[in-house]
């Protein structure tokens, strides 16, 4: 990417109160299907589409953490991923797309990487 | 180098071990082997043959296959009989006329049940009990009899009475000797299990020798006795001992013992040195052994000898241990007590019915044989002491006295056993080979088994060798890692008690108390499952909703391409016309996929998830609730019409289903649960492979637990009979509540039972007999779940901040563009793949 900041569009997609802690939820950023996370107070942001199963399930997954890892589980065929990076601990080959995220005054923020 | 040319004329369970002990051989491949039968298939589990009665069909009892002998080169000719031997020429020739030379001969020809020489024996409905076509028979004629006769009290005899009983007959069973089972019990044990039978229904006739089979005036038949008395039957079913089929040896210069059976030396080899006989036709030492363990080990021997082996046959061990009529029975060694000088301990509980009895030398040193009635916990100890040699504790009666606390003492820690005790007399394998099995990784019964083959013919083992394999693991000091997670350093069992004693209402609360990290999918569900079954809070609380799996947390079924369907309840199969419209209105509004599922009920596909609160809204307008489709939680009570419909109905089944599944909705257990309700025997509900299955009969319910469907079937256990509808109830919320307390995680209760300790008869002592005395605590738990219902979907449309969670997306309305679907036999289903791409094209033309 360069040292150079990218800039960034940030959009506001919901309140803060609609991302609850451990629970997933879904918004459309350009087109593009994302699932958020507020874990221990921290933001995340995946593909919501599953890349095993093709459906758009991710944000619905369970919550959790694996060794040192900040992980979602696919609902349908239960692959890990790490929230941070998008890597999928059960196959190396696979990786889903993160985005930036952020809250500010009461919002929550969204924006590609 | 040719082949050596093998025959083996009967490919019953013994001629089948002998190919397999020839296969398993590392020169195999010099041996060509070929097998006759006169039966229409090959090898199958004669032992387990009552299984049948129980809806075991032919291929569960088959013990190899056409292909498995295909692959490994075995020639296999069924429906023809081997007629000739020409020894001088190495040759046979069967009934259709084929002449096949041989190098060895093995004769595995087996034994035919003995028919007594009574006139009148030859008619219809006087049928034996051997083969798989014996049984067909004899279930056809039950079906035109109201009374059965079995003649003879031995061990097959009571088996066949069983079985007749079961299959809803009056049944009497008449016996020669003055007592049942003469050849395995004494006076004392046949008076009991006589006692034990009697109340069970079936009639008891010693001492009784049928003279005649004439004409009946009330009955098909009417059997005449020698002492003038007379029986009254519609069938009669031999089972009188057998005789060794010895017939072709006989005709063709083999030497035949003086009343019968083919005579063979150590090494199983008769009087012509390359034909051998194994298995109950073969004549050892003046016995013929009617059990299968010998059997099997004749075959090893007769294998090992055609090999170059030197292994030797020198008489077998004839302890037995077995279940008749539901009374458990076993005898080891002499347990007549007919060794000059010995001594006996009688042990009997008049209140109990049990009858114990040990047989020990002169000097008080060894025991010798054993009778043992009604409680056969000690079978296992004492049989390994009889046949190793071991010596007696110092007061051999505190092998059969019970103690003070009502543990069985003087037990023998399986430590003391020789490395070379036969665990598993069937399968011959000793402590020693279930030990190295261990030591070379195999740390569950289940490895065990098919590591080692301990415990998979009659099952008769499998308690001892789980202790062997325990004792062997603790010697190795090996921890088996039972944890759930890396969350959690607890199995599931025990993070339930932690909750149930810690009072602990929240997945944080644990994770503080007991865990570490934030928990994953492993441990957040299954602690919100016991959460669940203990306090049955609504699933979507705050602080739970997290912990639920996506089905459980939209309360619907997510199927692959991301939609959910949904399944009302449907209490017992059983709906009204108007509910069944509106069900179909719904279905039809939201272009739902519709399909009846197994349970008896209708499933709704393809709702995306912000559609769900508004088919529920429909739904519960109409009068139904949820049904629990998603959750790890009881599902359905199947049910048949029962007496209210149907002529053969015994019970109101269909009030039983709606009852049972009214009381248990939305108990949430380790993994799902299936219930059936069948109004009579003929089990049209299929009761028999739920959890929990109850069928009507004439004396009330039976119950019936354990079973399974699914990718590994398996038949419900029998577990209690004649209950009224209050007992019914009382021993299902206990067992389910038992289940709940000890399951482990997506653990069915099939494989919860068959990993019990003590199996089906320590689950009935909890169970029924109450002994861990927690009967009422699992009774009030259940009340305190059943009181505390709700509807998850009622109240989770009536809170407008719940239903915002069921949104697709937080910022758009738009639906979720990856759902596609086709349609198919006029309705809806996910579109593949291709079909995806062709539509996302076409889309862009139109746009």
């Amino acid at each position: 990417m360069g040292a150079a900041e990218k800039l960034m569009s940030w959009q506001v997609v919901c309140n803060s109160t609609d991302l609850e802690e451990m629970i997933g939820a879904r918004a459309l950023l350009d087109g593009e299907q994302v699932a958020m996370f507020r874990v221990k107070g921290k933001l995340y942001a995946v593909s919501a589409i599953d890349p095993f199963t093709k459906a758009a399930v991710l944000a619905r997954g369970i919550v959790g953490s694996l060794k040192d890892n900040i992980v979602v589980a696919s609902p349908l065929l239960k692959q890990h991923f790490n929230l941070e990076t998008g890597q999928c601990l059960e196959d190396e080959s696979v990786q889903i797309k993160t985005y930036q995220i952020r809250e500010s005054d009461g919002k929550i923020e969204l924006a590609s990487n | 180098m040719t082949k050596q040319r093998i025959i083996v004329v009967g490919n019953g369970m013994v001629g089948h071990k002998f190919i397999d002990n020839m296969l398993n051989h590392d020169r195999a491949a010099d041996y060509e082997l070929i097998t006759f039968s006169e039966e229409p298939r090959l090898a199958y589990d004669r032992v387990q043959l009552s299984s049948y009665f129980a809806g075991a069909t032919a291929d569960d009892l088959m013990l190899t296959s056409e292909d498995y002998y295909q692959e490994n080169g075995v020639n296999y000719v069924l429906n023809d009989k081997v007629v000739e031997i020409k020894h001088a020429e190495n040759k046979v020739v069967t009934a259709s006329g084929r002449e096949e030379s041989y190098d060895k001969l093995v004769l595995a020809t087996g034994s035919f049940p003995f028919v007594p020489p009574i006139p009148g024996r030859e008619q219809e409905h006087c049928l034996v009990y051997r083969t798989i076509e014996d049984l067909e028979a004899i279930t056809a004629s039950a079906k035109e009899s109201k009374v059965g006769v079995v003649v003879g009290g031995g061990l097959l005899g009571l088996e066949a009475a069983n079985a007749l009983k079961n299959l809803g007959l009056e049944v009497h069973v008449v016996e020669f000797a003055p007592r049942l089972m003469a050849v395995q019990l004494d006076e004392g044990g046949g008076q009991l299990l006589r006692r034990k039978i009697e109340s069970m229904g079936v009639a008891v006739h010693t001492e009784k020798n049928t003279r005649e089979i004439v004409a009946g005036e009330n009955k098909r038949y009417r059997m005449n006795f020698a002492d003038e008395s007379h029986l009254e039957t519609d069938m009669i079913l031999f089972s009188a001992g057998i005789r060794p089929q010895d017939e072709l040896a006989r005709q063709f210069g083999i030497e035949i013992g003086e009343r019968g059976g083919i005579v063979i030396n150590n090494q199983c080899q008769t009087n012509i040195d390359n034909i051998y006989a194994i298995g109950e036709c073969a004549l050892w030492g003046g016995m013929i052994y009617g059990l299968v363990a010998p059997g099997y080990t004749m075959a090893k021997v007769a294998a090992s000898h055609i090999t170059g082996g030197d292994e030797a046959f020198t008489g077998a061990d004839m302890s037995t241990k077995l279940k008749l009529l539901g009374v458990d029975v076993a005898s080891v060694g002499d347990a007549h007590g007919r060794t000059p000088g010995s001594l006996s301990y009688i042990y009997q509980d008049g209140v109990n019915e049990v009858y114990k009895r040990i047989i020990v030398s002169e000097d008080s040193t060894k025991l010798l044989g054993a009778v043992l009635v009604g409680d056969v916990d000690a079978y296992g100890t004492l049989q390994q002491m009889c046949v190793n040699g071991m010596d007696l504790p110092e007061s051999p009666e505190g092998l059969i006295v019970p103690s003070v606390d009502g543990e069985s003492a003087g037990g023998l820690g399986v430590d003391a056993l020789p490395e070379g005790a036969h665990i598993c007399t069937c399968n011959e394998v000793t402590k020693g080979q279930i030990c190295q099995a261990v030591r070379d990784g195999a740390t569950t019964i289940g490895a065990i088994k098919s590591e080692t083959k301990a415990g998979t013919s009659c099952g008769g083992c499998v308690a001892l060798a789980t202790q062997v394999m325990n004792a062997e693991l603790a010697n190795l000091g090996v921890e088996i890692n039972t944890d759930i997670c890396e969350h959690f350093p607890h199995t599931r069992q025990e993070l339930y008690h932690l909750v149930r004693v810690g009072q602990i209402k929240s997945f944080s609360e644990m994770i503080d108390k007991h865990g570490k990290g934030l928990g994953c999918d492993i441990c957040k569900p299954a602690v919100a499952s016991i959460l669940a079954s203990c306090w049955n809070d609504y699933v979507l609380k705050d602080e739970l909703a997290g912990l639920q799996d996506t089905n459980d947390h939209f309360m619907a079924n997510m199927q692959k391409n991301g939609t959910y369907s949904i399944v009302p309840r449907i209490a017992g199969g059983e709906i009204t016309p108007e509910k069944l419209i509106a069900m179909g209105q719904v279905a039809k509004k939201y272009k739902l996929y519709t399909k009846i599922t197994g349970g008896q009920r209708i499933d709704m596909f393809g709702a995306q998830q912000h559609e769900l609160p508004m088919i529920w809204q429909e739904l519960i307008d109409a009068g139904f609730e949820t049904g629990h489709a998603y959750g790890k939680s009881v599902r359905t009570v199947k049910s048949c019409v029962g007496s209210t419909w149907c002529r053969y109905g015994m019970l109101d089944s269909v009030g039983m289903a709606i009852h049972i599944e009214d009381r248990y909705k939305g108990l949430r257990s380790p993994h799902k649960l299936k219930f059936a309700v069948s109004g009579c025997t003929r089990e049209c509900a299929e009761a028999q492979s739920k959890d929990v299955g109850v069928i009507a009969t004439a004396d009330g319910w039976s119950l019936y637990v354990c079973g399974n469907g699914g990718m590994k079937p398996r038949h419900a256990d029998l577990f209690a009979t004649g209950l009224d509808d209050e007992t019914l109830i009382k021993y299902i919320d206990r067992f389910l509540m038992f289940y709940i307390r000890t399951g482990d995680r997506l653990q069915r209760t099939s494989v919860w039972m068959e990993n019990m300790e003590g199996g089906l008869d320590y689950l009935k002592s909890v169970i029924i007999d109450d002994k861990l005395n927690i009967g009422a605590e699992l009774e009030s738990e259940m009340a305190h779940v059943i009181s505390t219902y709700q509807c998850e979907w009622k109240t989770t449309v009536e809170d407008p901040e719940k239903v915002k969670r069921f949104r697709t997306f937080v910022n758009s309305e738009e639906k979720d563009n990856t759902v596609v679907f086709v349609e198919e036999r006029d309705q809806i289903r996910p579109a593949n793949e291709e079909e995806i791409v062709r539509f996302v094209e076409s889309e862009k033309e139109i746009a």
